[in-house]
């Protein structure tokens, strides 16, 4: 079932949680709605869904129009980041409601629910819990019992909102790999809210980043993290260094220091940020200038796993670059403060600053 | 380490221990525990046979049915209300919700021999709305419905504030799984809703009915004080002790007395099995959360 969300407006009081949004989610894909908190991300998701009203515009659910369908009927399941399992019901009640709820001609029997719950929990490999009370169980545990009875009325999609944002780092990474192969299993069209980004790459077909209710950018989760739309993805996505300069004859200037950074067709411009990834530097120790490289000092250097950490200043401007490099290599590990080194941008991308954007 | 350090900063000289403790419990022994025991003592000083006459007399009688019907009309009434109420601040968004909850309040803030002649002033034959009472032939004042009316004013909050403090802890979470399940409106309420307040909601119903009972100020206002018609228990009461029938007064008064008591019991039994339901809720996460990582790891899909 695919979903699109066309022109979307939604405003509470002055502040625009949505602006004219427009979005296509194909039939059985993973999206992520990544961005900071207040970026609209949990509003679109609840629109899609019916539990809010868009100002204007429409969503569509395989080209159907699902705007005026109430959340009742728009078969729509719903994920909530507290789980909001029904604390009164045990977890096979829980799992049994929505078809429970539904109208006695289309209600199945009481074998056929049975039958249907069991099948779910043994999906979510928790069928063991069936008469527990929902508090007695631990958060990943019901946050898969929530999954299980939302996927019980057989919805057309699967929308989640921050589905791991309540449970501790270590249970968060193990249910997100488990509800990726889940979704290969089942792919019922999903659409999952998270500000947490590694989640979101990791996860996800897609990403949808979002900023002050628009979409910045929307694609794959590696076309996002080598090819940032623009200075927002670069600084959400990852870790950045920023540099400030200016452009004349093709070539960035640092302070006094011009260095060509491969980039073609730079027009010059007098104030520009070159954005590079701090595991996109190459280093080499030493005095000696060269053509594109940068001279800077290291002022610390620490060790985290296999990842050498530099924290480096720039000769020319005194700006602050961070770069991370493998360890093994003699030449680097034994960099201490005060040493000078060579820096190379490998992959640098450059931007007008964010104030004339 | 750390924790037993923190109490031992915060632990008080011995001396200003008992201090406290002993002004608390004299005050509680002296405005309380006291009189207490006075309304039964003196209610049974003559006798069981006295006390059993004093509250089967007709006119006692008819004063405990009539309290026994308006609290079976208001309490009802009110219960209804303060649901909707609620429901409607705790679970929805509107303009003027703010007011609302004030307007709620307005029975607290208000003296009841006040709310009394509010409605006299309505309902009265020389109020807004009493000559064409009279014309159709309807008694409000100095009748049972006028003691209904204030009694409902009076005890209009209980329930609506009980429930709307935990209903807004709960949000919304719950009622919209519920209709994203393809729940209706009613099924919704009855299944998801009311469950969970259960406990708050019975809690507002017993402080109401405990109120209702023993209103007195605005009653007196708007009954006329008809004895064996209009008189409600504390108005009884009050006319027993007027005529100097003190053991027939404290045997009616225990009554109310009683009630109170009941009411407390039942309230810190509520009390304590919501807060252990809390406690259970958190305690049990914990104790659960190792057994998941072993679950989890147990279970790994090919």
């Amino acid at each position: 079932m695919s979903i699109a969300v066309r022109n979307v407006k939604k405003t509470f009081g002055s502040f625009h949680a949505l602006d004219d949004l427009s979005l296509d989610i194909d039939s059985g894909e993973l999206v992520a709605l990544l961005g900071p908190s207040g970026c609209g991300k949990t509003t679109l998701l609840r629109i899609i869904a019916g539990l809010e009203q868009a100002d204007s515009g429409q969503v569509l659910f395989e080209g159907e129009d699902a705007t005026d369908i109430h959340v009742r009927k728009r078969q729509v399941g719903f994920v909530f980041q507290h789980y909001a399992l029904f604390r009164h019901m045990t977890v096979f009640e829980n799992v049994a409601f929505g078809l429970k709820v539904r109208p006695r001609a289309v209600r199945p029997s009481k074998a056929e629910i049975a039958e249907r719950v069991h099948e779910l929990l043994n999906l979510v490999q928790l069928d063991w819990l069936a008469d527990r009370m929902p508090n007695q169980l631990s958060g990943g545990q019901r946050q898969r019992i929530a999954l299980a009875r939302a996927l019980a009325v057989e919805p057309k999609v699967l929308l989640l909102d921050e589905p791991f944002g309540a449970l501790d780092a270590k249970v968060r990474m193990e249910l997100r790999r488990w509800l990726r192969r889940l979704h290969d299993e089942l792919h019922v069209t999903s659409v999952f809210v998270t500000h947490d980004q590694e989640e979101a790459m990791e996860v996800s077909d897609r990403v949808v980043v979002m900023n002050r209710g628009r979409i910045e950018q929307l694609g794959a989760p590696a076309e996002i993290y080598d090819h940032p739309a623009n200075p927002f993805v670069y600084e959400f996505i990852g870790q950045v260094n920023k540099l400030a300069g200016r452009i004349s004859n093709g070539a960035v200037e640092f302070g006094g220091i011009r260095a060509n950074l491969g980039i073609p067709d730079l027009a010059d411009a007098e104030s520009v940020i070159t954005y590079v990834r701090p595991h996109e530097i190459d280093v080499r120790p030493g005095q000696e200038a060269a053509e594109g490289w940068l001279p800077a000092t290291v002022e610390t250097s620490s060790v985290a796993g296999p990842t050498l950490r530099l924290d480096t200043r720039l000769t020319a401007t005194g700006e602050e670059v961070h770069v991370e490099i493998r360890r093994g290599h003699a030449e680097h590990d034994s960099l201490r403060q005060g040493d000078v080194v060579q820096l190379k941008p490998l992959n640098p991308r450059v931007f007008a600053p964010p104030s004339a954007a | 380490m750390a924790a037993a350090q923190k109490n031992l900063a915060l632990r008080e000289p011995v001396w200003v221990q008992w201090l406290l403790t002993t002004v608390a419990l004299a005050f509680l022994v002296l405005f309380l525990v006291i009189p207490l025991i006075t309304v039964f003592y003196e209610a049974f000083r003559q006798g069981l046979g006295v006390y059993w006459a004093a509250i089967t007399e007709p006119d006692a009688q008819s004063a405990i049915r009539l309290t026994l019907l308006t609290v079976a009309i208001a309490v009802p009434i009110n219960t209804l209300f303060g649901i909707a109420a609620a429901w409607a601040i705790t679970k929805h968004r509107f303009r003027g919700k703010q007011f609302l909850t004030t307007l709620i309040d307005l029975p607290f803030a208000v003296s009841p021999i006040v709310a009394g002649l509010i409605y006299l002033l309505l309902y009265g034959a020389q109020g807004w709305w009493g000559g064409w009472l009279i014309e159709n032939d309807l008694r409000v004042v100095f009748a049972v419905p006028g003691i209904v009316l204030v009694i409902m004013f009076g005890t209009l909050p209980f329930v609506a504030r009980e429930l709307i403090p935990h209903m807004q802890e709960q949000g919304t979470d719950f009622e919209e799984a519920a209709v994203s399940l393809g729940a209706s409106g009613l099924q919704t309420f009855f299944k998801v809703t009311l469950p969970a307040i259960k406990w708050s909601l019975l809690y507002g119903i017993i402080l109401c009915n405990a109120r209702a009972m023993g209103e007195f100020g605005a009653v007196t206002v708007v009954s006329g004080n008809i004895r064996g018609e209009t008189n409600t228990m504390p108005l009884h009461v009050e006319v027993l002790y007027n005529e100097y029938q003190l053991a027939a007064a404290f045997a009616v008064a225990s009554l109310l007395a009683g009630l109170a008591l009941v009411t407390i019991v039942l309230k810190t039994l509520i009390e304590w099995k919501t807060e252990r339901d809390r406690r259970l809720d958190e305690i049990s996460f914990q104790a659960h959360y190792e057994a998941s990582l072993q679950a989890q790891k147990q279970d790994p899909r090919p």
